[in-house]
Order: C-alpha cells, then sequence, then structure tokens
C-alpha cells in the first residue's frame, strides 16, 4: 500500500522581492502521496496552496527540494500531470469536442482516427455532454466548461490529476453537482487526484487525506486529517456522520482557532 | 418601414442637400469651379455649358484609345493593382515580425525604437527616395505603399500576440507542445482578430497613399488620372475623381471588415 508514487521532499518555494533578502513562500513541505488517493490541499488565501499545485505541475520552478513522480524527478510540465484549472482555460474557437480532441491528439499521436474519435466521445460521455459536444465553450454554462476541462485533462491519461480550485468560481448548486460528477468518474476510473480548495465540505467529501497548510509567508504543512469514510459517498447522509463531523471539526478548528487568519 | 431606418435614410439625404447648396454657393463665388450639375454631366454625359455633346467619365469607363489615353475603370485597376501588391507585401512580411515582436522581449526592445520612428513618416518623404533607388513607376509606388502600410500590420499583431491569456500558454505548455504547434494552435488563432484589426488600417493607408505616389510618379492610375485633370484644367473631373477614391475607399474597408468579422472566433456561432 505505501509504495512510493508522488513525494514532496523539502520544498521550498522563494520569490525574489528585493536584491538582498527573498520572499519566502512555501518552505519546508515533506508529502508522499499513494496511487489512487485523493488529495486535498488546503488552507487560507495566500497560504502557497496554488504555488505548490504550480510546482507539481511543472509550470513554476521549486527553488529547493524534489519532486518524485514514481521515482523520477519532475522537470517541467507534461502531460502525465493534467491540470484543471480553476478558469477552466479552454480555447474558445474550439468546440468542445475539439478542446478534448486537440489535447489527446497531441498527447496520444499513435492513435487512429478512429481510436481518437472514440477516445475523445467516451470522455464526452463521462460528464454527461453528449448534447453539446459541437457548442463553442462561450456557448455553455460554467459548470459545463468546468466538466469539460475535467474531460480534457482524463483524455489524456494522466499519472495525476491536478485541480486548482476547480470549483472555486462556481455557485454552491453547480459546485455540488460537479462534485457528484468527479466522485462518479473517479469510481470507475481510479486516478491519483490532488484539490487545491479552500472549502472544508468540499475537502471532507471528497478526499482520502486533507493536507491543511499554514499561513504564508513561509508557510508549510500544519496537519494532515485521513478522512476514514466509506466511498460512495452521499453527502446527505453524511451530514450526521460522526467521522464526517469530526473531520470537519478539525479542520475548522485548524483554520479558525491555530491558523486564524485576519482581513487584511 | 422603421423610424431608426427611415432617419437612416433622410438624414443623410439633407446632409447631401446641404453640401450640394454650399457646392453651388462655392462655384458662383470661385470662377471656373464647376457646378454640381456641370459635375453630374461630365460624369454620366450630356450638353455641357458650353452646348458641347459630351460621353461623360462614368458612361464609358472601359476605353483603349492608346497606351496612354485608357477610360477610368483603367486607372482604378491599374491603381488598385498597386495597392494589392504592396498590401500584400506588407502583410507576407509584417505579420511575421509582428508575431516575433510579441512573443520576444528582445526583440520587442530592439525593433520598438524604430517601428515608432519610422511609423509617422509620409508617404511623400519616402518617395523622392525609393524614386531615385527603383527608377521605376510601379515599383516605386508599391514599395511606398509597403513601407507606410506595414507598421499597423505589425504593431497589431503583436499586440495580438500580447493578448494570449497565461492560461492559455499553461494548456500548451501541460501538452508540450513546440514553438510551432504554440504558434499555430494557440498564438494565431487569438491575434488573428487583431492582424485584421491591422490590415483594415494598413488597407486604408494604402489606398491614401496611391494617390498622392501616383500623382507624383505620373504614367497611370486614379491618382495620376486626377492631376492630369488638372493639368487639362477639367475641373469637374477632379470631384468626380475624389469621389470615387471615397467610394473605392469605403468599399475596400467593408470588404475588409466582413473578411476580419470571418476569421474573427469572438464573432462566431451566435450569428
Amino acid at each position: 500500500m505505501s509504495k512510493k508514487f508522488l513525494s514532496l521532499e523539502n520544498i521550498e518555494k522563494r520569490f525574489p522581492i528585493h536584491a538582498k533578502d527573498d520572499y519566502i513562500a512555501v518552505t519546508d513541505v515533506n508529502l508522499e502521496i499513494k496511487k489512487n488517493e485523493i488529495v486535498s490541499i488546503i488552507g487560507h488565501s495566500g497560504c502557497g496552496k496554488s504555488t505548490l499545485l504550480n510546482m507539481i505541475s511543472g509550470l513554476d520552478a521549486q527553488t529547493n527540494g524534489d519532486i518524485l513522480l514514481e521515482n523520477r524527478e519532475i522537470i517541467g510540465p507534461g502531460p502525465e500531470r493534467a491540470v484543471v484549472f480553476q478558469n477552466h482555460s479552454l480555447l474558445p474557437w474550439l468546440s468542445v469536442y475539439q478542446n478534448i480532441e486537440m489535447a489527446v491528439k497531441k498527447v496520444m499521436p499513435e492513435l487512429s482516427p478512429q481510436e481518437l474519435r472514440e477516445r475523445v466521445e467516451k470522455f464526452i460521455s463521462m460528464v454527461n455532454l453528449e448534447h453539446a459536444k459541437d457548442k463553442l465553450p462561450d456557448e455553455i454554462s460554467g459548470g459545463m466548461k468546468q466538466r469539460v476541462g475535467i474531460a480534457r485533462a482524463l483524455a489524456i491519461k494522466p499519472k495525476v490529476l491536478l485541480m486548482d480550485e476547480p470549483f472555486g468560481a462556481l455557485d454552491s448548486l453547480t459546485r455540488a453537482n460537479l462534485q457528484e460528477h468527479l466522485m462518479r468518474i473517479q469510481q470507475n476510473i481510479q486516478n491519483t487526484v490532488i484539490i487545491i480548495t479552500h472549502d472544508i465540505d468540499e475537502a471532507v467529501l471528497l478526499s482520502d487525506r486533507v493536507i491543511m497548510m499554514t499561513n504564508g509567508p513561509a508557510a508549510t504543512i500544519g496537519e494532515v486529517l485521513e478522512v476514514n469514510l466509506q466511498r460512495p459517498r452521499n453527502r446527505v447522509e453524511l451530514q450526521n456522520n460522526p467521522e464526517y463531523i469530526r473531520c470537519r471539526e478539525a479542520i475548522l478548528s485548524f483554520l479558525y482557532e491555530k491558523f486564524a487568519k485576519e482581513d487584511e | 418601414m422603421s423610424k431608426e431606418t427611415l432617419k437612416k435614410i433622410a438624414l443623410p439625404l439633407l446632409v447631401f442637400l446641404f453640401i450640394i447648396q454650399f457646392w453651388s454657393g462655392i462655384s458662383k463665388m470661385v470662377e471656373d469651379f464647376p457646378t454640381p450639375s456641370d459635375t453630374y454631366i461630365a460624369a454620366f454625359g450630356g450638353i455641357n455649358v458650353d452646348g458641347d455633346e459630351i460621353t461623360g467619365v462614368l458612361a464609358n469607363p472601359f476605353y483603349i484609345n492608346n497606351q496612354d489615353d485608357k477610360g477610368i475603370f483603367w486607372q482604378i485597376v491599374a491603381s488598385l493593382k498597386r495597392v494589392f501588391a504592396g498590401f500584400a507585401l506588407a502583410i507576407i512580411v509584417g505579420v511575421p515580425i509582428g508575431l516575433f515582436v510579441g512573443m520576444s522581449k528582445n526583440a520587442q526592445y530592439a525593433l520598438d525604437p524604430f517601428i515608432q520612428i519610422f511609423k509617422p513618416v509620409s508617404p511623400l518623404a519616402w518617395l523622392p527616395l525609393l524614386l531615385f533607388i527603383f527608377q521605376d513607376i510601379n515599383m516605386t509606388a508599391i514599395s511606398t505603399i509597403f513601407i507606410t502600410s506595414i507598421w499597423p500590420i505589425i504593431i497589431n499583431t503583436a499586440l495580438g500576440v500580447k493578448s494570449v491569456s497565461e492560461d492559455y500558454m499553461n494548456v500548451a505548455k501541460v501538452l508540450r507542445f513546440s514553438p510551432l504547434e504554440r504558434i499555430i494552435q494557440i498564438i494565431l488563432p487569438v491575434s488573428v482578430p487583431y492582424i485584421f484589426t491591422g490590415m483594415r488600417l494598413s488597407l486604408g493607408i494604402a489606398w491614401l497613399v496611391i494617390v498622392a505616389a501616383e500623382m507624383l510618379t505620373g504614367g497611370i492610375g486614379i491618382g495620376f488620372w486626377i492631376w492630369d485633370e488638372y493639368n487639362n484644367l477639367n475641373y469637374n473631373n477632379i470631384i468626380i475623381g475624389i469621389i470615387l477614391v471615397g467610394l473605392i475607399g469605403y468599399l475596400l474597408d467593408l470588404i475588409m471588415g466582413k473578411i476580419a468579422d470571418y476569421f474573427d472566433y469572438t464573432k462566431k456561432g451566435r450569428a
């Protein structure tokens, strides 16, 4: 079980601000993530959780420390670490189908036209968007766009799915709907997922483990919480589940008692 | 007919009547200045003020008497050919330079001062130099158009490249796009509307330049024709020339606008 899959070792990120001293955003982060585990990283804004995700995706380079995926060091971004961006980042001149097709075509050039079409359509139906596949991103709702973003990321068969506040820009009903989508997909195709979030319920509902970050500067991992809840999980039934309540309270007390943040 | 459409027709008509009145006023004050009716006859034919029967410039636009005496249609065609040659050259050279300036900070630092200095130089200033280099009417006109209409293309293309959002580039990075794939799949689609704005401005400049260039170089073309009519004391035809130049310029802009809309992804799918 504890086979090393993704590991972060002594990660530090500094941003140069003056000639002399740097701003230390994140420091001393050590984390091991198992295969097919769903982990969320939670913290107040400015705690460097997005910086951390950007370093795992390779879009940003860490100043010190190593990130290893299957014992190989991560250098730069790549499709084995697919990213679902907060603002979906669909190309607005391509249809839903073409957005996914473009990614699959690039990452799996060996597919025949037939296989390519089947793969794209499989992932479109996974997020229930068959009816919208020829629409442009501007013609569909925010929640649908994010579903396309998820389908695009999963279609390139990543080893790790990185989600940067994936539902942060959506209203709470749409967000709940997308969480259900994500849990259902995860039941079908097991994946390793890292979710950045600031939503406590989302963190508990979706994750096997919740990583809680202290406040910046020099933010680091404060506590790690195991969520021992059976899957599939049902958000309504969970409301009275003792384990769910325990997890929620643990995060609440971490965020609002131990590391409360003043409004700036 | 809606009230709005009625206004759109009636109001310009009122202004038109005012212009005709104003024009008649000028022709009363300035000796030999053609009246609106003289000009109309010169354009479409009829009996002029001297009692002579004339054909009209626009009534017989296709005649070819000899190499130096051709109808107005051929004059315009000659001008349009030069405009499109210079314009095409400006696109072929300007778009890649614009992409380069937009994508590379160093290229921007290196080229921006020169773009800013050459951009406001009048075509009339370039003309003698280019005439001296090429010693040829066509080459001079085309190169003058090229060198004055390339700037908006470079500037707008670079602007388009800079408008590519970081998010799209992140997608390209995660998918490990090569530089060429980034240009074709991300940068060009975003920049196309900007490039077309530049092309539209550029074509407008090209059409402005051609009249001036042909006046100085001579030979054939609408600009030369207007100057020639001045030398022949056919003031009617100068006014016809002005109106024609305006109408064709307007038409060119309209066509460019339609083409631009066609390639603009933000205007697709919401007809």
